[in-house]
């Protein structure tokens, strides 16, 4: 990793199609920020973005990179970290591509406490598909598929990460630059899954979570007595459904990571191209 | 006296089948003896009717038989199930202590050997051990020297202490001994003996063959997601592919399975998954993409009966439209078939080789019978030093330019005349790209320009153009090849025809047979079918799947023999088959 890597290393020369004033902008740009501080460089990072507007993220930002099907990034992400640890793993998607269609695979990411940071980008709406319910929308949240709202409760993603085992849960705002990428910093930072779930206004689809609706109701952690690895605090922040918090909820430093876990260590790329591995022979030995 | 041998046990799941007829299979095979084996397995883990058959014979065997010799039963069922291949002079060996057993009549001209299994068991040291009592009996029935079932007891029990081997031992030889004692003068009718042999084989079913492919091959990562019947592959390489570097994920899913198959690759690793029909449903949407983003990825499809969820336990060959033409829009893919447990070997290797040289998903079109089926193999036919890797157009730092555009962009998937760009893993300075399963143009990135378009989608489907000049898709021939009857066959099916043609034979029958391992592409045989007066095209499936593509490669007629009951063709009920086509 070269330790003279600019953020703008990070920026393709694709110009993003996002809305202007979509809240994915600041997103990436916390994303790519906080992989150049940390010391990353764009040969030695990888990734993964899902489907959706947010998932557009992986053309817009320059590393090595996959953009996949629905709500499949995570496993992705996975397989590329066992593979590689040495490298850099970001998995970027929507709420909609984490919580609904990726659920699944997002509690299993989570308990398998592989060593990835995922951001999702949620703007709690459906915004590609052109604005219907996602499940982070509110109860009431009238759109063109729900007219009279989901009548169900949103998804809670913090909850299920944090009941599901999680290492490193988070919370953030695009809209707060320099906070924005602090806590993905730290995310990428921890050794561990680490959800940092951004909330990512869609200004086109979405007129009840808006840029006013958050600078207004969110309530910064750091500015509280929050203390990050008190379980039962972050516990009780995460099910409080009156507030918007953002920061470090909870991080579990002394959690191992899967590659840890499962002694997963060095590069899988390198193989023997000579032919059959040393002691493969040995293999054949064993069904007689 | 005979030499060969069809020997069952047959009880309810549970009760030990499996293992019991392993370690008879192994013995066998330890003696320099040929072995192989079948299953009849319901889906349930207790109860319900299981058995597990050997046919052994100092020759080679390579199929099943409608043939019992010997019949171990430990439940009355058993030899329900099995009446119609049990013959005048086959042996019932059953427990008459058991309750179940109190009224039963051993069917006319059979020969019952009534041993008291779990009493005989009780005195070597615990009722457990009575199919071991009755596995001694077999050695005496068939003349077979019962010391060669130690090592394969000690290979099963010595884990649990040298005592528990040295009581199953024992249970072994009150068991011979008490046919030698009771039955003799009946046992010494039947004149079996059971020759053993120098000869050195190994024993093993296509699950683990295609395990032990991709370590050879320098597969690191495999992720899964349990069914029947590729769980094997699954529970084969955990423990072991570790010592080469590897490691094993049991995936949430199969989307998860194959898209964690997919991240793996992208690192650079050489990646594999396994799964059976209804795992393939759900990767096809991944299997798109792996084909989009060019990544190189092995995905074995272990068939087993459908749709849906089908008969899980009992054998078809109902996938291959699937594997052919599954997923939405065009994609270019290989479909390699196995044609034998070794086959399946030798078929994963390939399938690496072919996935990386050509960056496209292989599909392995495995099946159930044989994925379960343990088979004797010459050691040397698992060759380890004749095992190639070639991982295609892998660029490195310095290889990179050449592949770069003005602006010292990587082009992951440069539009070449073989249809291959060139490959960089992460990592690798200068060669980062985004790869994505939208259209792209040659860097990765999203286009929907009309050339473009069609650049890239030419360019993918010209590596199965260069691949059909520049690999070898030959089939593997049988029998003779002047006869007027072309019998066409693919995966399984190989060693039932290839026996079958023995029964033929002396029926004055001749036959030339084309068993076909590869599906996509595949070898073009118009010029066979144009010299034969007959074409049959032997399938596991109702609708004659293969036969199909054939008519559409031919543009002609064929005849179909399909078998869709769940048991895999028998080598003489094929032989009858045939005749009745050519009647
Ligand atoms: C299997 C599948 N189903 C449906 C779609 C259509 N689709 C594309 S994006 C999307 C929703 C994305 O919502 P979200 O993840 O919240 O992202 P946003 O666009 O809001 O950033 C859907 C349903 C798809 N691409 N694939
Ligand atoms: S539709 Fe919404 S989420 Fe999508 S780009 Fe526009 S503002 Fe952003």
């Amino acid at each position: 990793m070269s330790s003279d890597v600019r953020f703008t290393d990070f920026k393709s020369d694709k110009q993003p199609t996002w809305c202007p004033g979509c809240g994915d902008f600041g997103t990436m740009n916390g994303i790519m920020k906080g992989l150049a501080e940390t010391g990353n460089s764009p040969d030695d990072t990888f990734v993964v973005a899902g489907i959706g507007c947010s998932g557009k993220i992986g053309t817009y930002l320059r590393s090595y990179a996959l953009h996949g099907v629905h709500g499949r990034a995570l496993p992705v992400g996975t397989g590329v970290k066992i593979a590689n640890p040495d490298i850099e793993v970001v998995v970027a998607g929507g709420d909609g591509d984490g919580y609904s269609i990726g659920a699944g695979h997002f509690i299993h990411a989570v308990r398998r406490n592989i060593d990835i940071t995922y951001v999702v980008m949620d703007n709690r709406i459906y915004g590609l598909t052109k604005g219907q319910a996602s499940p982070t929308s509110r109860e009431d949240f009238e759109t063109a598929t729900t007219p009279e709202g989901p009548k169900q409760p949103p998804v809670n993603p913090l909850a299920l990460a944090l009941s599901a085992g999680g290492s490193f849960i988070a919370q953030s705002f695009s809209s707060n630059a320099l906070r924005h990428q602090e806590i993905v910093q730290k995310a990428i930072e921890h050794d561990g899954f680490s959800l940092v779930n951004t909330f990512s206004p869609c200004v086109t689809f979405n007129d009840v979570d808006t840029y006013d609706y958050f600078r207004d109701s969110i309530v910064d952690l750091d500015e509280t007595e929050h203390d990050p690895t008190d379980r039962d605090a972050a516990k009780e922040k995460i099910l409080d459904s009156e507030k918007e918090y953002i920061g470090v909820l909870w991080e579990d430093e002394d959690a191992v990571d899967y590659n840890t876990a499962h002694g997963v260590e060095g590069n899988m790329a390198d193989i023997d191209e000579s032919g059959a591995p040393e002691g493969a022979t040995d293999l054949v030995r064993e069904f007689y | 006296m005979h030499d060969d041998l069809n020997w069952a046990i047959g009880g309810e799941a549970g009760d030990g089948i499996d293992s019991t007829g392993k370690v008879f299979a192994q013995a066998l095979s330890r003696a320099g003896r040929h072995v192989f084996t079948s299953k009849d397995f319901a889906s349930r883990i207790r109860g319900g009717y299981t058995a597990y058959k050997v046919r052994t014979s100092v020759d080679k065997v390579q199929s099943v038989v409608d043939r019992l010799d010997v019949l171990i039963a430990l439940t009355e069922r058993t030899v329900e199930e099995n009446l119609d291949e049990l013959h005048e002079g086959s042996v019932i060996i059953y427990d008459g202590e058991r309750t179940e057993f109190s009224g039963f009549e051993v069917p006319e001209g059979m020969v019952g050997l009534d041993i008291p299994l779990k009493s005989l068991a009780e005195d070597a040291g615990g009722a457990l051990m009575r199919n071991v009592v009755a596995l001694g009996a077999v050695c005496e029935v068939a003349e077979f020297p019962i010391e060669n079932l130690d090592e394969s007891l000690r290979k099963r029990f010595g884990s649990k202490g040298e005592k528990i081997v040295e009581n199953n031992k024992e249970a072994a030889r009150l068991g011979a001994d008490y046919v030698d004692e009771h039955y003799a003068d009946d046992v010494g009718t039947l004149d079996y003996e059971l020759e053993t042999t120098d000869n050195d084989y190994v024993l093993l079913n296509g699950d683990e063959a295609i395990g032990m492919g991709a370590i050879a091959a320098g597969c690191k990562f495999y992720s899964g997601y349990p069914i029947t019947p590729a769980t094997d592959v699954m529970t084969y390489l955990k423990g072991r592919i570790e010592e080469f570097g590897g490691h094993v994920v049991q995936a949430e899913d199969e989307l998860s399975a194959i898209n964690m198959a997919l991240g793996a690759a992208r690192a650079g690793a050489r990646s594999m998954t396994a799964t059976s029909g209804p795992g393939i449903d759900l990767m096809s949407e991944t299997f798109g993409l792996v084909a989009t983003s060019e990544t190189p990825l092995v995905i074995a499809d272990v068939m087993r009966s459908g749709p849906s969820t089908g008969m899980p336990t009992k054998q078809e060959q109902g996938d291959l439209n699937m594997l052919l033409y599954g997923g939405h829009g065009e994609i270019p893919r290989f479909v390699v078939a196995p044609t034998t447990v070794a086959d399946c070997f030798h078929k994963t290797v390939e399938a690496f080789n072919l996935a990386e040289k050509y960056q496209t998903p292989v599909y392995i079109a495995a099946d159930l019978s044989m994925a379960v089926t343990e088979e004797t193999f010459a050691p040397e036919e698992f060759d380890m030093d004749a095992v190639e890797i070639d991982r295609g157009k892998v660029v490195d730092e310095d290889e990179i330019s050449k592949w770069q555009n003005e602006k010292d962009q990587f082009k992951p998937h440069a539009v070449t005349a073989d249809g291959v760009s060139p490959r960089a893993f992460p990592g690798t300075e200068g060669g980062v790209h985004m790869s994505t399963g939208l259209e792209h143009d040659d860097l990765g990135r999203r286009t929907e320009d009309t050339d473009e378009r069609i650049e890239q989608v030419d360019k993918r489907n010209r590596k199965v153009e260069t691949a059909r000049e520049e690999e070898d898709w030959s089939p593997v021939e049988y029998g003779d090849s002047d006869a007027d009857t072309l019998v066409i066959s693919w995966g399984s099916n190989e060693g039932a025809l290839v026996e079958a043609l023995d029964f033929l034979e002396e029926d004055g029958v001749d036959v030339r047979v084309l068993s076909v391992p590869y599906i996509f592409p595949r070898p073009d045989l118009s010029t066979a079918v144009e010299d034969a007066e007959t074409t049959i095209v032997v399938e596991c499936n109702a609708t004659g799947q293969f036969a199909d593509v054939i008519e559409k490669d031919v543009l002609e007629r064929v005849d179909r023999i399909n078998k869709y009951n769940g048991v895999r063709f028998k080598a003489d009920e094929l032989a009858n088959d045939i005749k009745e086509v050519l009647a």
